[in-house]
């Protein structure tokens, strides 16, 4: 396994590193753990956090090792009510209406989270020090989400903030240069997302009789095969190093 | 004299140094570049998004397809996130195969670099050379997996199948005559493991016979010393790892830092560059097959020595075995649920990274408890370097943009995804 140094620490120790981190100003910034290996801020000093994050005499992390934004929406949403049993059986994993089986008319969230809807989780390294620290900023709107840009701190900040806005719809506010980076010239909407359908919006097609390339709402019919379900998980004792 | 305005020109997509499907969008001052502006995306297949849509074991091929020229080191870094959000052990004699594996594909990495970046500055022969020593390799993977490439080999606990003890062997045709036949055979009588030791002892030579062409060859250095300079700060700061960060001078490999799997136990030296341009990159990948060379080795001769199981019995997690099924009713239900509906890991969010032989290949793996991926994220480590190609191009001419992107080892099946 891979031994992170900081994932491996028990809770205080994690606390401390903080405490350590933000010296006098630690009751500033409201941090709690989350996950057990990622810390997460709330309020609006994330200027502060990152620089703090980058330059400090202690730990310093000076590179930015990925930007991982997530859209909760459909977090725990099970297909396939995989508890009740009634005299007619099991039930079956066919509910209508979830992601993977949306159209682009039928897609809507079912979002009532008790967290915000998006998040962007900053994957940060300290080659100095050789330490790994995970980084959580919840957007606080849901409907319009949005975070400081990170690129004057880390300059790789830059095309993964164009990633996270091109894919899940996240603004960074004073980004040098946001635009689309994966998706094609043109495209609409923010694939990652939860309510956008895994079949996509439209295809491209040659038309013969336009002599060019043109695009069309796509033909494919949404398929699951599998469906998604949740279960209390297998017993961990079966452990074989 | 007439005066030279700047202008901008399109490089790409279809371009055979743009290895792949790279666009850039170049300003130049006469033939000086003045902004790059890399144009992704052209190869985006939706792979994050895919994954969520599939049981955990059915993106394991997905994996090959990002970085297509490393195939096993992607599955590597997706099967461990696996395994370390469930918290299984794998058995040591998988790991053993795993590292053997990872530095196998390392070789095929960088041999495959080797020759498109000499071929983009200028240099034919090594690409053919490289691509003798590529082909044995290839054999090893097909050997083990059925596939020359996409191997899906690794699995959540272990790998899929032992190491086999007959290596296949070439046929007679109208092209490869009785003696021909004979002489490319010759290696591959014993096992998949003397075929590798035998060639173990081989590359070496074939390494330094790729140095003969290029290392002290006047063109080739005027080609790269000196060009694309990154110093180690800009290195950390632009994310940088892998050999483009050794490169650069800072000794950080997660193979040392942050050994996973059996790393610990081998015996190999980290090579790092001093000045950080094209030339140090290249000694440092060139020095890179030389180490894995010796990894291998050792792998080998512990493989030889010990027996064992390869994947977890853990059959909740691994399919168990054809007689298993037909002989016991728990086995067939362990079978049916796995291939009916996979297997759920429990809540939580973990990053494992592995030494990439492009950088830190890492994969975040958010689960809510189901038997799919809630949130699956790549990191590719050539995303961040051709995010760099702005920064290091300008001021050189329009050439060396040919030798920047060889030098960042750029594969578009992983930047894009």
């Amino acid at each position: 396994m891979n031994s992170q140094n900081l994932t491996e620490k028990s809770f205080i120790e994690k606390n401390n590193f903080l405490k350590n981190l933000f010296k006098n100003n630690f009751t500033r910034y409201k941090c709690t753990f989350e996950d057990n290996d990622e810390v997460v801020f709330e309020g609006n000093d994330f200027l502060e956090v990152m620089s703090i994050m980058q330059n400090n005499n202690d730990i310093k992390f000076e590179t930015l090792i990925d930007i991982i934004a997530v859209d909760y929406s459909d977090y725990g949403i099970s297909e396939w009510n995989s508890k009740n049993a009634n005299n007619k059986g099991y039930s079956r994993g066919i509910k209508k209406d979830s992601s993977g089986r949306y159209t682009y008319e039928t897609s809507k969230t079912h979002f009532n989270q008790p967290r915000k809807r998006f998040a962007a989780i900053y994957n940060l390294l300290s080659v100095s020090s050789n330490e790994r620290l995970k980084v959580k900023f919840y957007c606080e709107d849901d409907e319009n989400p949005s975070l400081p840009t990170a690129t004057s701190i880390w300059a790789s900040a830059d095309w993964y903030e164009r990633e996270a806005y091109d894919l899940l719809g996240i603004v960074f506010i004073n980004h040098p240069d946001l635009r689309r980076i994966l998706t094609d010239y043109g495209f609409i909407g923010h694939p990652l997302r939860k309510d956008f359908p895994l079949i996509g919006n439209v295809e491209v097609n040659y038309d013969l009789d336009k002599e060019r390339v043109v695009y069309q709402p796509v033909t494919i019919k949404p398929r699951v095969l599998i469906p998604k379900v949740i279960r209390e998980v297998a017993d961990k004792e079966d452990k074989n190093a | 004299m007439p005066e030279i305005k700047s202008f901008t020109m399109n490089f790409g997509p279809q371009h055979p140094s743009a290895h792949g499907v790279l666009r850039l969008i170049l300003e130049l001052e006469g033939e000086v570049i003045v902004r790059a502006d890399p144009h992704i995306g052209l190869l985006h297949r939706g792979t994050e998004k895919l994954a969520e849509s599939k049981p955990y074991n059915q993106s394991i091929g997905y994996m090959d397809r990002l970085d297509y020229v490393s195939m096993m080191s992607n599955e590597h870094a997706y099967v461990m996130s696996i395994e370390k959000l469930l918290d299984i052990g794998i058995p040591i004699r998988a790991k053993y195969i795993r590292v053997m594996f990872d530095e196998i594909t390392r070789v095929l990495n960088h041999l495959m670099w080797l020759g498109a970046h000499a071929l983009d500055i200028g240099a034919m022969s090594v690409f053919l050379y490289a691509f003798r020593e590529r082909e044995d390799l290839m054999d090893c993977y097909e050997a083990v997996s059925g596939t020359r490439m996409h191997a899906t080999y690794y699995r959540p606990g272990g790998v899929a199948k032992d190491l086999p003890l007959e290596m296949p062997k070439y046929e007679e045709t109208k092209w490869k005559s009785k003696k021909d036949v004979n002489k490319l055979n010759e290696a591959r009588e014993g096992t998949l493991l003397d075929f590798i030791e035998d060639f173990t002892n081989r590359f070496p030579k074939c390494i330094d016979e790729y140095e003969t062409l290029l290392t002290d060859n006047r063109i080739w250095k005027q080609r790269t010393v000196d060009i694309g300079i990154v110093s180690k700060e800009r290195a950390l700061q632009l994310g940088f790892t892998g050999p483009m960060l050794r490169g650069s001078g800072v000794a950080w490999d997660l193979r040392k830092k942050q050994p996973y799997e059996v790393y610990k136990n081998l015996e190999f030296d980290i090579p790092i560059g001093t000045n950080g341009d094209c030339y140090d990159r290249y000694l440092v990948r060139v020095e890179e097959m030389r180490q894995s060379n010796k990894i291998i080795q050792q792998c080998v001769e512990w493989l030889k020595n010990n027996d064992g199981e390869v994947i977890s019995d853990n059959n909740k997690i691994t399919a168990p075995s054809r007689n298993e099924v037909k002989e016991d009713m728990e086995s067939l239900i362990y079978h049916f649920k796995l291939f009916t509906e996979g297997y759920c890991i429990p809540k939580g969010e973990v990053y494992s990274a592995v030494e990439h032989p492009k950088g830190e290949f890492g994969v975040t793996l958010i689960s809510d408890g189901s038997n799919k991926p809630y949130r699956l994220k790549v990191r590719a480590p050539g995303f961040p370097h051709l995010a760099a190609l702005n920064e290091m191009v300008n001021g050189h001419m329009i050439s060396d943009v040919v030798a920047m992107i060889g030098t960042q080892d750029i594969v578009f099946g992983e930047i894009d995804r």
